[in-house]
């Protein structure tokens, strides 16, 4: 890759990240929790993605970070207080800002940034037409006023310059070499230069910090004066300098005091280096102590690769302990206990290599705060955001797809969850409504909560729609949970107008779909008038499952263990046909769909009586109960997840593979997508009024 | 038939020739990556007859097909003595079943020639020309066209 | 001449532009991240040919870093340039104060870059 496209790449990368800490805090001090060092961290971050969009010449941006950026600096300063009004300013002009780095990703689009840069301007006492440093930023030009005083006159031709150079102590003190300066004019055309020594003391008398030499210089054949400032720019503060052109005779006696060049002992060549202090290449001390906290940048790809390394160790090990068994050795023989800990060793150094994928979820948290503003404004809502647990950690894979569900669960939650400022009011609730976002971990899994004190599910309406939607029979009794589950059905949707919020062709179902494929579920709990929680819990990592492992037949499947409520010994009278060829089971006293996995999935030789077997009950989400007929169960047991996808192609009611201790493979079942196949499959049976009851 | 992957680069190139259903056909050697003997493998639940289920390659779980299935020239009867080559192409591991593997042939462009319109339609797809040796003629099969045609193949949706 | 070079910046953009500048005009970069960190790698480094360093910085800043540069490292008579912009001009001063040898202003191009190094080293 182009070095500028990967550093432009480089350059966004780190803008996301910027803003994530504006954000943040910004969001500290709406809080009133900002002290001096939030405070320019923000600044910080403002200043480096102005730095950076200058070098790639995104002049809008600039433009609009630079007004920002004054703002932030007289609030670092303290010209400027953070109050209530002035953050709410900053915080909008977070988003604009945000919105430029997006635009200026993209290569397209304008961004409206009128409105809040005339705010930003106030609030920094600027007149709009304050653009003007951020625009000579632009050009990366110094400009700097030049007055030369010459006729109108034909001027001379190649220009001769005369220099009186005399460095003052500072010059030393700041590392600059009065040489190099010298040599930087040679670049500019030919230099005559001859030192000024009439004020070196005695020997006996020098002193290494004083500066005694001076320089005078012609310089010849250089027109441009603005070549020769900058040649001494850095210096300018620390010597005496004059700087004038060799008038040519004509104008000569315009020019009263031509510089006397009291040119003592002529030295043609460059005065060597002035006496600095010896630089000598020491032994490097060692440090000091170890610094804070270490981090390094690893390679995805190579923490993977470990990950999928010791994926197979455990394999290895789980059917090495097997052949092991086979040979009649026993648990308890030395070989046995040998095994036992190598299997201890192997967990305990999965469970260290997972842990390295893992972050904090704050990355995805971070965006939420601004969604709350944009959609408090579009609903006319007071809306108060409050994260908890930013920094728990879960698997990198499952914070990349924890975006979009999270901002869905937002969105609802403010959308259909929140009554409007009246309604609360006339209901007795603060105007301002809470809606809390958190995380935790629970169990070997994260727990996320999306809650507001909003109205809670309208129960009696949840289940007309769903009657009127047709999802359910006029009929059905469901209990408030099952209720609650309605709003997960593909179709649902409460509101009577589809509003432009929540209402983007976007479901519920689509949230729930999102959060099964990470192997997770979604519950809900509601009170009427008090709010709604939705309750997210997700494995920690997409790495491995704690399944089931059953036999059908000839073949061995896992059932992933999140979706599984119990196993039992069905008896033949609980079994009963139902519709053309569906079987219902009985289990105490409620019936459900009772389905053969090996029917499902085509199983050669599986039993055929059902009683015979086990069944399996598993739920899955916003649909129900399930009774899965399988042969025998093998066990309990954690397993690898492989998946084949990427080297094939999706595969029905198959979530994934796994690599068995005999070294077989095993597919790991997708349960929600089994269950949606039977019911395309006997949808036009009456069994779809039975799965809703 | 585009042979643009043949008239690029050098101009020989190496082939892996196996047997199936009594043809030879050939493979560019850089897209195998192992020839091992046959092993049972897991079924995959509503596939095409084609597909012949998965196996366990080193910790990987490789899909395997049946190339005289996909070929539409009938199952094999897979034996001990079947072999699957290993295909790594256009971003997918895949294994392949057929009879035996026979030999490496180094092919030169001109010895290439198009496919006759004679043949099926679903062979056709997959290959990309054919070159004629001593006599023999060999059936020069695309890997990458192979390997990624299954994502959009709609005999899934009919299997299930 | 080939010289080493410690860039001190907490930006990775920034960091990364002055990599390719100074590495193309074939100069070795040493990098840090911020003002502490900029201390400790020259600890470990020893004496550099040059030092460039942005100003606002987490953990130590600029100006805090050029003055423990030169009050008491290996490196206190090494020329340091800060990376400024244009809309700062007090800061220049205030870097000067604390004894940068010069600056460069933001956005560079490499020219200028080069010009003000070879204005500050041998």
């Amino acid at each position: 890759m182009d070095p500028m496209e990967a550093i432009r790449q480089t350059y966004f990368q780190e803008c996301d990240e910027l803003l994530l800490a504006m954000e943040e805090g910004l969001i500290a001090m709406e809080d009133g929790e900002a002290d001096g060092e939030v405070i320019n961290a923000v600044f910080r971050a403002v200043h480096s993605i102005k730095g950076g969009g200058g070098a790639f010449g995104y002049e809008v941006l600039v433009g609009f970070a630079h007004v920002f950026e004054t703002v932030l600096d007289h609030v670092r300063s303290g010209k400027l207080a953070p109050n209530g009004d002035v953050v709410k300013v900053l915080l909008r002009a977070g988003d604009v800002l945000s919105d430029h780095v997006t635009a200026a990703r993209n290569g397209a689009g304008e961004v409206q940034d009128g409105d809040v840069k005339e705010e930003l301007n106030a609030l920094s006492g600027i007149s709009p037409d304050g653009d003007d440093a951020a625009a000579a930023e632009m050009e990366g030009v110094v400009f700097t006023p030049i007055h030369v005083e010459i006729d109108d006159a034909p001027g001379p031709a190649p220009g001769t310059w005369r220099i009186r150079f005399a460095p003052h102590p500072g010059l030393y003190a700041k590392a600059n070499e009065p040489f190099l300066l010298l040599r930087e004019l040679g670049r500019l055309g030919s230099v005559e230069v001859r030192a000024d020594l009439s004020g070196m003391p005695e020997l006996a008398a020098l002193d290494s910090d004083q500066a005694y030499l001076a320089w005078d210089i012609v310089l010849r054949g250089c027109n441009d004066r603005a070549k020769i400032d900058e040649v001494f720019e850095f210096v300018t503060d620390d010597c005496e300098l004059d700087i004038r052109e060799d008038v040519p005779l004509a104008a000569l006696e315009i020019v009263t005091q031509t510089p006397s060049p009291a040119i003592q002992p002529a030295d043609p060549t460059p005065a060597e280096s002035p006496p600095t202090e010896k630089k000598t290449a020491g032994a490097p001390q060692a440090p000091a102590e170890a610094a804070t906290k270490q981090t390094i940048r690893v390679d995805l790809d190579k923490v993977d690769r470990l990950v999928n390394l010791v994926g197979e160790l455990v394999i290895t090990q789980a059917m090495l302990t097997q052949r092991v068994m086979e040979c009649g050795q026993a648990r308890s023989s030395t070989i046995g206990a040998g095994l036992n800990e190598l299997e201890h060793l192997l967990r305990e150094l999965q469970e260290s290599v997972m842990a390295i994928r893992t972050q904090p979820v704050k990355s995805v948290f971070q965006r939420m705060p601004r969604l709350v503003r944009e959609l408090a404004a579009q609903t006319n809502k007071q809306v108060h955001l409050t994260l908890d647990g930013e920094a728990t950690e879960v698997d990198k894979t499952v914070i990349e797809r924890l975006g979009e569900p999270l901002t869905h669960m937002i969105r609802n939650a403010i959308d259909h969850g929140l009554e409007t400022t009246e309604e609360r009011l006339s209901a007795g609730k603060p105007a301002e409504g809470k809606v809390t976002l958190s995380a935790e971990h629970r169990g070997g899994r994260i727990v996320i909560e999306v809650t507001d004190d909003g109205r809670g599910i309208d129960r009696a309406r949840v289940r007309a729609k769903a009657v009127e939607k047709g999802l359910i029979s006029p009929s059905a009794s469901l209990s408030d949970e099952e209720t609650d589950n309605l709003i997960f059905l593909p179709g649902f949707s409460t509101a009577n107008q589809v509003s432009n919020i929540s209402g983007r062709g976007v479901g519920l179902d689509v949230v729930r779909r999102n959060i099964v494929d990470l192997g997770g579920r979604i519950v809900i709990g509601s009170v009427a008038g008090k709010g709604s929680r939705f309750s997210l819990t997700l494995p920690l990592t997409l790495a491995v499952l704690d399944g089931m492992v059953v036999a059908v037949g000839n073949q061995t499947f896992v059932l992933p263990l999140t979706h599984i409520i119990e196993s039992l010994r069905p008896k033949e009278s609980d079994i009963r046909p139902f519709g053309s060829n569906g079987r219902l089971l009985n289990v105490r006293g409620g019936y459900v769909p009772l389905v053969s996995v090996g029917d499902l999935l085509g199983v050669e030789d599986a039993a055929e009586d059902l009683a015979a077997g086990v069944v399996i009950l598993v739920e899955s989400e916003g649909v129900g109960r399930t009774a899965f007929a399988v042969d025998s169960i093998i066990g309990q047991r954690q397993v690898v997840i492989k998946s084949f996808e990427s080297n094939f192609r999706h595969i029905e009611g198959i979530a994934a593979a796994t690599i068995l201790g005999d070294g077989r493979v095993a597919l790991i079942l997708d349960i929600d997508g089994l269950v949606a196949r039977c019911r395309e499959k006997s949808r036009s049976s009456e069994m779809q009024q039975a799965i809703g009851a | 038939m585009s042979l643009n992957e043949h008239e690029t680069g050098q101009d020989r190139r190496q082939y892996i020739t196996f047997l199936a259903t009594g043809q030879e056909f050939a493979a560019d050697i850089m897209t195998i990556r192992e020839i091992r003997g046959w092993t049972d493998t897991t079924a995959l639940p509503h596939v095409p007859d084609y597909v012949r289920g998965v196996i366990n390659l080193r910790g990987m779980v490789l899909p395997v097909i049946d190339l005289k299935a996909r070929l539409g020239l009938g199952t094999t009867e897979a034996t001990a003595k079947h072999v699957i080559i290993v295909v790594n192409a256009g971003e997918r591991t895949i294994g392949i079943l057929v009879d035996a593997v026979s030999d490496i042939l180094t092919v030169t462009s001109a010895e290439i020639q198009s496919v006759p319109d004679v043949m099926r339609e679903s062979q056709n797809e997959y290959v990309e020309g054919i070159a004629v040796l001593d006599g023999r003629m060999v059936t020069l099969l695309g890997m990458t066209k192979l390997t990624s045609s299954f994502a959009a193949d709609k005999s899934f949706e009919q299997a299930a | 001449m080939a010289k080493t070079i410690l860039t001190v910046d907490d930006s990775r953009t920034m960091r990364d532009m002055l990599r390719l500048a100074l590495s193309d005009a074939g100069h070795t970069v040493i990098q840090a991240d911020d003002g502490i960190h900029g201390v400790e790698v020259l600890e470990t480094a020893g004496l550099v040919d040059v030092i460039i360093t942005d100003i606002n910085m987490p953990r130590m800043d600029g100006y805090g870093f050029i003055e423990h540069v030169r009050r008491r490292s290996l490196n206190r008579m090494t020329p340091i340039l800060v990376l400024t912009t244009e809309s700062e001009p007090a800061k220049k001063r205030l870097a000067r104060d604390a004894g940068a040898t010069g600056w460069i202003v933001k956005p560079f191009n490499p020219d200028k870059l080069l010009a003000a190094i070879r204005r500050v080293s041998p």
